[in-house]
């Protein structure tokens, strides 16, 4: 049976890697987890300390290994003018890359009832949700009828259209970010609907998943990203 | 009645839903029913848990099922085999809402016969003998068969299947193919995407959703729950078309079924 310890702190400071090495002319940025600004544990009921371990510590993490890796192979590719390698390379970079995007905005999305999680948003943000979804309670029960049917893995989301002006509620594939379905959209709140990140407490029923992972929406947050981008 | 549990002194239960009767609440169903595999439940341990089997056949196939005959009773859809429904509703890639069930109730059940308790060895007969001619040795094959069910992106699911070497592509002409260029090769399809839809002949199947494996591994270390899967694997599975050419029939018993565009495939297993 695999290990099912619990940690309560945040990470584990051995697992954190080192930031930028320079190859060639040009130096690449690389990344590293970010951390979680709460306990493991701090989510629960809603969602389980367990669940927040392996799924920051071990899924995010691999995203961000792999993601680096792709990245040093395609620095290494465009260097050399190979552009076949560069052309491959794309799929591993939207997928980790996209997976390490996605998953940093997640964390943030996410916050203990004690620190705020599950208040309604107020403000601009709160107005606008009542204007374009009649109520909050409107665009929940949206968004996770639209999480629940999403076939196999992604993420559903509340996203600006910059452009229009406009919110709207969108789904994604895989580790697709909410960009490649509309180059003026800005994720505001995403929710994770791979089964990682609820098969351990809610096995497969997804749809008490949606409906309990409301109660820690750090909608502060998501707040904040909606009124510098609607500027 | 329309349904009822099952159980019988193996150990294997399961809902037996039949064809187009009448439930107690009124409601006419369609026929498809949720077989269960062919073996209890726990009969895979220590390589696939019992709880992961309760959850996996007991739930999401069983809703794949389910919800598949909800969605076709009454339809056009009604009264085909499953092969029938899933390339049907596949519609070229123009899927209709039948699919993702159809094809995810037909891959779960090629899954559970693709494994089995004390599993695992080699091929044999003639199926050793392609996989010898296309990959080097099974060795090599189970390698690549590995890799591939570890790199999927997303969901989905990794196959062992016979590839006949056609093109149908209209006003090309399809010179007829010889015997070498029918080849096995391995493949991998997203969600619920199997390669009949491609006219290949699945011969073996893994799946790669989260769901087949969290529970008893929790991280993506799908090389180990893979590896151990592929232990349980059945062998001796061989599949041919039954077309005027073919030669080979020296089996116990065969599954014949008609697909979307009239052709008969023979599927014939061994052992």
């Amino acid at each position: 049976m695999a290990i099912r310890s619990l940690a309560s702190r945040k990470t584990l400071a051995g697992l954190k890697e080192t930031s930028s090495r320079f190859l060639g002319f040009r130096g690449i940025q690389t990344f590293t987890l970010p951390d979680l600004p709460y306990d493991y544990s701090a989510l629960e009921p809603a969602i389980s300390g367990e669940i927040m371990q392996i799924h920051h510590q071990k899924h995010h993490q691999t995203y961000v290994t792999n993601y680096n890796n792709a990245l040093e192979q395609l620095d290494q590719a465009v260097n050399k003018g190979d552009a076949s390698t560069v052309v491959k390379l794309q799929s591993a970079i939207k997928f980790n890359g996209g997976g390490h995007v996605n998953h940093s905005i997640f964390w943030k999305n996410l916050a203990p009832v004690n620190q705020g999680g599950g208040e309604p948003p107020k403000g601009a943000l709160g107005s606008a949700i009542d204007t374009h979804f009649g109520s909050l309670e409107g665009l929940v029960k949206k968004m996770n009828a639209e999480g629940a049917a999403l076939q196999g893995s992604g993420w559903v989301w509340l996203g600006l259209d910059k452009e229009l002006k406009k919110l709207v509620v969108d789904t994604t594939a895989n580790q697709d970010p909410l960009v490649t379905k509309g180059g003026s959209l800005v994720p505001l709140v995403g929710i994770d609907v791979w089964e990682h990140a609820y098969y351990l407490q809610y096995k497969n029923v997804r749809p008490d998943y949606l409906k309990n992972v409301w109660k820690v929406i750090n909608w502060k947050y998501a707040s904040e990203v909606y009124d510098k981008e609607s500027k | 009645m329309g349904r009822g549990w099952v159980g019988d002194g193996s150990g294997l239960t399961g809902w037996r839903r039949f064809s187009r009767k009448v439930t107690v609440s009124g409601v006419i169903t369609a026929g498809f029913e949720l077989k269960p595999p062919p073996y209890p439940l726990d009969a895979l341990e220590p390589h696939m848990s019992r709880e992961t089997l309760d959850y996996h056949w007991g739930k999401h196939h069983k809703t794949y099922v389910e919800n598949l005959n909800k969605q076709i009773v009454g339809t056009d859809l009604d009264g085909l085999s499953l092969e029938e429904v899933v390339l049907l509703s596949y519609n070229k890639g123009n899927m209709l809402p039948a699919f993702n069930n159809a094809a995810q109730a037909w891959n779960h059940e090629f899954f559970w016969e693709s494994i089995k308790p004390e599993g695992g060895g080699k091929p044999a007969g003639e199926l050793l003998r392609l996989i010898e001619r296309d990959f080097g040795s099974f060795e090599d094959c189970l390698e690549r068969f590995k890799s591939a069910a570890a790199s999927q992106f997303g969901s989905g699911w990794t196959w062992l299947a016979y590839k006949a070497n056609r093109l149908d592509v209209a006003n090309a002409v399809n010179p007829l193919p010889k015997e070498e260029d029918k080849k096995i090769v391995i493949v991998k399809t997203p969600n619920a995407v199997n390669p009949l839809l491609w006219d290949y002949s699945p011969l073996l199947t893994i799946d790669t959703w989260e769901h087949a494996y969290y529970l008893d591994f929790e991280v993506p270390s799908k090389c180990q729950m893979i590896f151990t899967k592929f232990e349980s694997n059945g062998s001796h599975r061989v599949v041919f078309y039954a077309e005027p050419k073919s030669s080979i029939h020296k089996h116990i018993h065969g599954q014949a079924c008609v697909m979307g565009n009239g052709k008969l495939k023979a599927r014939i297993r061994n052992g």
